[in-house]
């Protein structure tokens, strides 16, 4: 291999290609490293997906941007790789290229009515508060009384909690403007939320679930009966229960005996052991069927829900949102492993269709593990996959590409993209920002459309 | 007097490293690592050096007396965490 310096590209600018981006120069400090972001803006679900009552988290765009842009890292914001530039003329200017795109798409429910208006996933409302620029125009029918989340996830604990804050609360946050003028007006009173499985399966973190029973002005209703657990889930727990089941076990017990509340006027109600049949409505959606399960064991020992009889409620709701669990969606030109919903790699190594590696491709975050774990476990997974590729690097084993400088890169983004938002425009976009929200006494006050984002770019 | 972490924590494990005597758990790689949904210091063996609160990227350390009242419950399930059997001990004592 040639003295040229190796140049990396990394195509998302997420939590999971920042912290590739920090561990890449921490195992080889000579490469020289691109962020491609979709975007106009950098970190991903950082910025749309974690909920804007959780500004603490937030403050880790602070530890990106001094590991990566302040370390010599270039933006290319406002690109996207499979539509402005193909993987392929990416790999004749980088020696190697490494995909952190992450999960972009939820998963269905595969049940009638599904497609109902008033029916959507529940990763499109969190991207619409969040301000996700393609999101932005999406409207909620929030004038029902009722609402029903579909998951017992940390998702579906965020859209809960959205749906149930007081909305003078909010606006002490980065809620995008849209979504608190939109929450102002909810009428939504009672938000119900099911989980197939029971109290002792909840996927809900005990930090998450403490939440939901302690917001101002919301009563949280679980009933005595949905947390007793049946012996098969009793056992589990004391057996091989984690700290968390049992802490959220714990903690649903105490909610159920709390006495009732008249005092509030937004409620959570947490129902078990409940699967979502179908979804009712003429136009729009206007009740959800549930059927009732039991916890039956698998033949490799987990515990798995059943039907359990024919019994049909149904629920009047406006508003259904799912969320159980997301998807990543294939790369062009990239293999892509169907079942898995990942790119087929070994410890982020991609695999061409034969088997063998394919030189010069990584996989790092959602779209190499699937959509698991949270923000730190990418700290993790990054450091697997730099130490992969500063191995292939030390090793030889990657080709010099055909254009090893910048210029080649920097001339066809030229020409491709004249919108291309660098570091300087993201630094102008975010002191914009967090300078309206200064004014207005919030954290951050976002800006949402691509134009306004581009706009304050160029500033 | 010790620290504790809350449930704003992200599982980065920066603190893990920052530690002196080694009482924030569990560690990248035990068995109950990948479940936990957060990382816990040991009461019993903090020493109150201020390490961790110094590498934490998201501010989810506080001594016991500066813990937000948010994040009050935090010091109990700190210790709670260290009081039972750890999960890999049990995990082993069923199998």
């Amino acid at each position: 291999m040639s003295r040229e310096t190796a140049r990396i590209a990394v195509v998302g600018a997420g939590p999971a290609g920042a912290f590739a981006a920090d561990r890449l120069l921490r195992a080889r400090g000579d490469v020289e490293i691109d962020l491609f972001e979709r975007l106009p803006t950098p970190w991903g679900l950082l910025r749309a997906g974690v909920a804007p009552d959780h500004q603490e988290i937030k403050r880790l765009d602070e530890t990106f941007h001094r590991q990566t842009l302040e370390r010599g890292c270039r933006l290319f914001a406002n690109v996207e790789v499979g539509v402005d530039l193909s993987h392929e003329e990416l790999m004749r200017h980088y020696t190697a290229v490494v995909y952190a795109t992450g999960a972009q798409t939820d998963k269905s429910l595969g049940i009638p009515g599904e497609e109902l208006p008033g029916s959507w996933p529940a990763t499109e409302f969190v991207a619409w508060y969040n301000g996700h620029p393609d999101y932005r125009d999406l409207e909620f029918d929030l004038s029902g009384r009722r609402a029903v989340v579909i998951g017992n996830g940390n998702v579906a604990a965020d859209v809960t909690r959205m749906l149930t804050l007081d909305p003078d609360e909010l606006a002490r946050t980065d809620v995008a403007d849209h979504a608190l003028e939109a929450l102002r007006e909810s009428r939504i009173e009672e938000v119900v939320v099911l989980g197939r499985r029971g109290p002792a399966q909840a996927a809900f973190t005990s930090a998450e679930l403490r939440e939901l029973g302690r917001l101002g002005g919301v009563e949280l209703r679980v009933s005595p009966e949905d947390v007793e657990l049946d012996p098969l889930s009793e056992r589990w727990l004391a057996e091989r229960g984690t700290f968390t089941a049992r802490t959220n076990v714990a903690l649903l017990r105490e909610f159920a005996g709390r006495a009732p509340r008249t005092d509030t006027t937004r409620r959570i109600v947490l129902r078990f052991l409940s699967s979502p049949l179908e979804l009712r409505g003429d136009e729009r959606v206007e009740a959800i069927d549930i059927g009732r399960n039991e916890i039956v064991e698998s033949g490799d020992g987990s515990l798995r829900p059943r039907a359990a009889g024919d019994d049909v409620e149904t629920i009047e709701c406006g508003l259904v949102l799912r969320s159980v669990g997301y998807r990543a969606v294939p790369l062009p030109g990239v293999p892509f492993d169907e079942r898995s919903f990942i790119l087929p790699n070994d410890s982020g190594r991609v695999r061409a269709p034969d088997g063998k590696p394919l030189l010069g491709v990584y996989a790092v975050g959602w779209i190499k593990r699937g959509p698991t774990g949270i923000l730190g476990t990418n700290k993790r997974d990054a450091e697997e996959t730099a130490r992969c590729l500063a191995e292939d690097l030390d090793s030889g084993s990657l080709p010099v590409p055909e254009h090893p400088g910048r210029d080649g890169i920097d001339a066809l983004l030229a020409e491709r993209k004249p919108e291309l938002v660098t570091v300087d425009g993201w630094r102008a976009i975010d002191a914009l920002e967090l300078r309206t929200g200064k004014e207005q006494e919030r954290p951050r006050v976002k800006l949402s459309s691509r134009e306004e984002l581009l706009a304050a770019a160029r500033r | 007097m010790t620290y504790v972490i809350a449930g704003s924590c992200i599982k980065d494990d920066s603190c893990v490293e920052a530690c002196p005597v080694d009482c924030i758990h569990p560690k990248p790689g035990a068995p109950d690592f990948e479940t936990a949904e957060q990382l816990y210091i040991d009461p019993d063996m903090c020493i109150d050096c201020d390490a961790c609160v110094e590498a934490c990227p998201v501010d989810a350390v506080f001594a016991d007396f500066e813990t937000p009242e948010k994040f009050a419950y935090a010091l109990e399930l700190n210790a709670a965490f260290f009081a039972e059997e750890s999960t890999a001990e049990r995990t082993r004592a069923a199998a």
